[in-house]
């Protein structure tokens, strides 16, 4: 009877996609019109700053809209459940189930068929985004309330939600990629929903832009795994590996290019350096997409697939530093930036791109129980964070800048209460869930083979850093002086309670979501890493010799136990140094910026990488192109033009001279191309 | 003089196997006499009409079966091929005479000689298809042009469509001369015109080396590659488009380069066993070179008609991706993506088409702004259409553009694969461009008003889209018939 829920797999991917089908009926046949005559009697002209748009009567369908949308999702994470405990029933070497709902593409000996996979790995993935997912709608639900096109924002929502659901339950490379371009899509339309404001379509075009260069890499990587393996599905290629690597197809060097493509698809995807400068600006977006889709969900697929083809870069030592380097110097390159933010949000997206960087790095040195325990932690506590802080900005009419709040504390209790709880799980307090998860990554890091104390130390200063920039959020925002615009403070109220409970669920998973991953030398027992290690056990098998957990069997438990004691106190101190500059010497901060202000400019406008890149690509591929098309269309005909109708002038009337001109140059053109093509085959 | 015996039953067999295009001629004719008789406000039925004939045609095309039959001593022939293509020529037509009535009636050019000339010169493409003598290729490649240059210059009215229309009368006529050059060559090595005797013959060295069939190979090519518009023999491609009226056009992107890609599909297949390693780096070189000057042209127009024009010659580069490697996935790989171009360009054309409200002046990209939330499902079906083209999924697009990729890196030529997938991830810069105008970009003052579209055209958009999206869901069936179309040649 449980087994029989399996078999029901499609329904976790389908019910988003009806809740899509539901809610855009409800758009296009009574938002629409709606909208359309308030259009007609003129707009009120109304801001669009974060929620906060007139007040209307509410009209009967968003009631509807409201109801649908999180709860597709929420009986999605019921199903998923339900799917998960009846692939706990098996025993742990059959936790593997594949559904083919039918074939896609299928040609002389290679098929990659629609067909979903449920094991260890992707079954924490569905549940993760459609958990998560589920509070972060029902959220949205009291948060975007006053927006017009509500219907509208929840299709998008959806829709990313089915998206995500079938990047991580596809069974092959193929449909990994359908989801990975949907997923893409959904966050374009979303950052720029209010594409009204400047900034956000802006915000819009950039994310695609440079998410583009992450799926060249993607997709060329998925085609030289056809090339190599002859097939995209996991189980096959996984399942060749050994075979090839024995027979020499496979050499490190195709394993490296091959894992190296597909990390620039995890970069561009992951925000990773040199492709992170998309998701701070992702921002513009509303808050609740920050939360799932900026935090929680799309932005660790990179994560995902790099953990999904484990037995593939653990073949290429090389890729396996790349990954280990690029997380590692993106985790404390962009915790730097964070503290020198005051935009809360940036604040977080900064601090999100960090927490990427770790889960990187713990893949890069072979702990990929340890990246995917990571992510889930971080949906948890990040997922909060961006609620909360769309609380207080909810709370705030719309003001984002935390030079702008303070003593919010007891204005808003439950917001306070939750946030704090999820400053002490990033900021790596034990107990809470991302003191187990960094921890064991920051183990990991210094003790499996892959690992270096170069990886370790700048981990171990980055979660320092991390600690330090998050209490200066909570500080700033929540104690202290009120710095309100006075007829801000006149409203601010705590958040309904569709708002707040979704907060209170997330403090809890963020303080308990850790226990099922407590280490042994802390007399726990890592359920986490049991449960995971079916799926990246046969990488390790198949690649160099075991990595992560047996590594650790080398070191004493002194060892262990004091790298953990010591990151906990880099953290401790980060919070000590927070508190003293932003609650005990609180003019110290600025003194500090004017003593520095080259370094201080220099990290305020986030190392001028955005510049940079205007300069050295974008405006020289706009040039480029523009050059190029006209050496080829205008250059080179009018050049010659002028030649001949030199030539002809004064044989005909104006009109004709243009036109012989111009078509004598086109079939010069066409000569000179078939000189060429026909020379070649002569003389080859 | 003894008098020619007329063998009736070959009589009867070859005028059964050219069927479809009777049916296709006769109904043009029937057109052209019923124009003269009808009162003017009548002519919308002169639409029906030809709808019917081509319904009739492609309901013989279906009926006569996938065997194959040969006709007028093996100048003709109905095989797979011939009718995979028959089918997309058909559609693509169907599709254009969904569209042109209404078109015609907003441009206050409705003739009745539009109709009798799109069906003449869709007879000229199926023949083309069809024919297995590069005589009978040489006369359907004019009985197709011809009617195309009226076509282009429809509107006398406007100055670019006649530019248009001279300029790729006279480059067509030279390029047919170049084509015709070839085929004597071909005929003054081999002494035969015929394809399928041809064959055997390259397997003698001597004449695969021979430079005067060497010599005719290359002007074959230089004429077929100018009709698919293959960089360097472009340049025609943008201005014709551009002057022609866009229901033209859309015609044209579409079945003129899948009647021209047909015979170079079958003369190429046929003849690559011997010429293969002469001719794959010249293909090579000419898919490179269409694919990229095509997308980096594209990326500077701002005005969509032109843009897509652009985007036209680019797909060529993709297309002929698939038959650098000469074999059967890689013809496959070609079919499949002709047939889904047809439907996914000729739908972005039908959009743009109710969207522009005036030729030439309503195709900037500006007059996009703002369409999006305000016209939903216009922006809805043109963003369709622009994804496909970039060739993202879960559209016809993605899987068309990774079968040619996939077929080009299973015979080992990755680079052209990676210039491919390089180009295709640029090329979605300015398909998804126009999409940023219309959901993304405040209309400078008021958003036009699209054409009301009358229910023919609904009807011409709506089955695009379904095909985008139902091929590029569940594409094996039409997949597989592409692939005994390519194994039936071979056979």
């Amino acid at each position: 009877m449980v087994t029989g829920i399996l078999d029901y797999i499609w329904l976790v991917p389908a019910l988003p996609l009806l809740g899509v089908l539901l809610n855009g009926a409800i758009a296009l046949f009574c938002e629409r019109p709606l909208l359309l005559a308030e259009a007609a009697h003129g707009d009120e002209g109304h801001g669009h700053g974060d929620a906060h748009g007139g007040h209307h009567a509410p009209a009967p369908y968003r009631k509807l809209v409201a109801f649908i949308g999180p709860a597709v999702v929420g009986a999605a994470f019921v199903v998923s459940v339900l799917a998960v405990l009846a692939l706990a029933a098996r025993p742990a070497h059959d936790r593997f189930f594949v559904q083919v709902l039918f074939p896609w593409i299928q040609a002389g000996g290679f098929s990659a068929p629609a067909a979903l996979q449920l094991d260890p790995l992707s079954s924490v993935m569905i549940l993760v985004v459609t958990g998560v997912g589920f509070l972060i709608h029902v959220y949205s639900a009291g948060y975007m309330s006053h927006e017009k096109a509500f219907a509208r924002y929840f299709v998008y929502l959806n829709l990313f939600t089915f998206a995500m659901l079938t990047l991580v339950l596809g069974s092959n490379y193929l449909v990994m990629f359908v989801g990975w371009e949907g997923v893409g899509l959904c966050s374009y339309l979303l950052i720029g929903y209010w594409y009204e404001k400047k900034s956000a379509s802006d915000a819009g075009k950039k994310a695609f832009i440079v998410n583009r260069i992450g799926d060249f890499g993607f997709m060329l990587g998925v085609f030289l795994i056809f090339w190599t393996f002859g097939t995209v599905n996991y189980t096959e290629v996984f399942a060749k590996v050994p075979l090839l690597s024995a027979n020499g197809v496979l050499t490190t060097e195709i394993a490296t290019a091959i894992t190296l493509l597909l990390f620039v698809g995890a970069i561009g995807k992951s925000a990773q350096i040199p492709l992170y400068v998309w998701l701070p600006d992702a921002m513009e977006g509303p808050t609740p997409v920050s939360a799932l889709i900026h935090a929680a969900t799309m932005v660790t697929a990179g994560v995902y697939m790099v953990a999904r083809s484990s037995s593939l870069f653990l073949l290429s030592p090389v890729s396996m530093g790349v990954v280990a380097t690029v997380g590692a110097a993106t985790a404390i390159f962009s915790a730097t930036i964070g503290i020198t933010q005051n935009d809360i949000k940036r604040v977080l997206a900064y601090s999100t791109v960090s927490q990427l960087g770790y889960m990187f790095l713990a893949c890069g040195v072979g702990a990929f129980t340890a990246g995917i325990f990571h992510l889930m932690t971080h949906a948890f506590f990040k997922a909060l964070l961006f609620l909360g802080s769309g609380s207080v900005i909810h709370a705030l009419s719309g003001e984002q800048d935390m030079r702008k709040m303070g003593s919010l504390k007891k204005h808003l209790p439950i917001t306070f209460t939750t946030m704090f709880i999820a400053t002490l799980a990033i900021a790596g307090i034990p107990g809470l869930s991302g003191f187990f998860s960094k921890d064991e990554i920051l183990w990991k890091a210094f003790s499996s083979e892959h690992g270096h104390i170069a990886l370790w130390a700048v981990a171990a200063l980055a979660a320092g850093i991390t600690a330090f920039y998050m209490f200066r959020l909570v500080f700033l925002t929540f104690f202290g002086e009120s710095r309100m615009e006075p007829e801000v403070e006149k409203h601010v109220h705590e958040s309904p309670y569709s708002m707040t409970v979704p907060l209170m669920l997330l403090a809890v998973l963020s303080v308990v979501g850790g226990w099922i991953g407590i280490p042994e030398v802390l007399k726990g027992h890592n359920y986490f890493e049991e449960w995971l290690a079916p799926v990246f056990a046969q990488g390790a098998a198949g690649g160099h010799g075991a990595a992560g957990a047996h590594g650790a069997a080398h070191h004493p438990v002194a060892l262990e136990l004091g790298l953990m004691a010591g990151s906990v106190a880099v953290a401790l101190c980060g919070i000590g140094l927070a508190y003293y500059l932003y609650r005990v010497r609180t003019n110290k901060p600025k003194e500090i910026a004017e003593a520095v202000p080259g370094l201080y400019d220099v990290v305020l406008n986030k190392y001028y990488v955005d510049e940079i890149y205007d300069f050295l690509f974008v405006r020289r591929i706009v040039n480029g192109s523009i050059v190029l098309w006209q050496a080829f269309d205008a250059a080179f005909i009018d050049g010659i033009v002028n030649g001949i109708a030199a030539a002809v002038r004064g044989a005909g009337d104006g009109v004709r001279r243009l036109q012989t001109g111009v078509v004598g140059n086109y079939a010069f053109s066409l000569l000179l191309g078939a000189v060429l093509l026909v020379g070649y085959i002569l003389t080859r | 003089m003894t008098p020619i015996a007329i063998d009736a039953s070959a009589m009867m067999q070859g005028l059964y196997c050219i069927l479809p295009e009777i049916l296709i001629v006769a109904t043009a004719l029937f057109v052209l006499f019923v124009d003269l008789i009808l009162p003017e406000e009548n002519r919308r039925i002169l639409c029906g009409v030809s709808i019917i004939g081509v319904a009739l045609s492609l309901f013989t095309v279906f009926a006569m079966g996938p065997g194959k039959i040969s006709g007028f001593s093996g100048a003709v022939v109905h095989d797979g091929l011939g009718a995979f293509f028959e089918i997309v020529i058909l559609s693509a037509c169907a599709l254009t005479l969904l569209m042109a009535t209404g078109y015609s009636e907003w441009e206050g050019t409705h003739k009745g000689e539009f109709y009798s000339l799109l069906l003449l010169s869709t007879s000229g493409m199926m023949f083309m298809a069809k024919g297995t003598d590069l005589m009978t290729i040489f006369l359907g490649l004019e009985t197709l042009s011809i009617p195309i240059y009226v076509l282009v210059g429809f509107h006398r009215h406007r100055m670019s469509s006649v530019e248009g229309a001279l300029k790729y009368f006279l480059l067509g006529a030279f390029a047919s001369g170049f084509l015709l050059y070839g085929i004597a060559l071909m005929y003054a090595a081999t002494g035969t015109t015929k394809i399928a005797q041809m064959v055997p013959m390259l397997y003698d060295a001597r004449l695969a080396a021979s430079p005067v069939f060497l010599a005719g190979v290359g002007l074959l090519l230089v004429g077929f590659a100018f009709k698919v518009s293959l960089v360097p023999f472009h340049m025609w491609t943008p201005d014709a488009y551009e002057g022609a009226p866009t229901v033209v056009t859309a015609f044209m992107s579409a079945a003129v380069k899948a009647a021209a890609f047909a015979a170079l599909i079958r003369v190429l297949l046929l003849t690559l066993g011997g010429l293969q390693p002469v001719l794959w780096k010249v293909l090579w070189v000419l898919s490179v070179l269409t694919m990229t000057v095509g997308n980096l042209s594209a990326l500077v127009q701002n005005n969509v008609k032109r843009m897509l024009a652009y985007s036209s010659i680019a797909h060529a580069g993709y297309i002929l991706v698939g038959m650098v490697s000469g074999d059967v996935l890689g013809g496959q790989a070609s079919l499949f993506y002709l047939l889904v171009y047809a439907f996914m360009n000729i739908g972005a054309f039908g959009v743009v088409m109710l969207i522009a409200q005036k030729e030439d002046e309503g195709y900037d990209i500006d007059n996009l702004a703002g369409i999006g939330f305000k016209y939903p499902a216009l922006a809805g079906l043109l963003t369709l259409f622009l994804v496909s083209l970039g060739g993202i999924p879960p559209t016809a697009g993605f899987v068309g553009k990774f079968y040619l990729f996939s077929a080009a890196i299973k015979h080992g030529y990755i680079w052209l694969a990676v210039i491919g997938v390089l180009n295709s991830a640029a090329s979605i810069y300015y398909y998804l461009r126009i999409v940023v105008y219309m959901y993304f970009l405040p209309a400078k003052g008021e958003v036009p008003v699209p054409r009301p579209p009358r229910i023919a055209f609904s009807l011409a958009l709506c089955a695009s889209a379904s095909v985008v999206l139902v091929l590029g869901i569940v594409p094996s069936s039409v997949l597989e018939f592409a692939e005994r179309s390519v194994l039936s040649l071979l056979m």
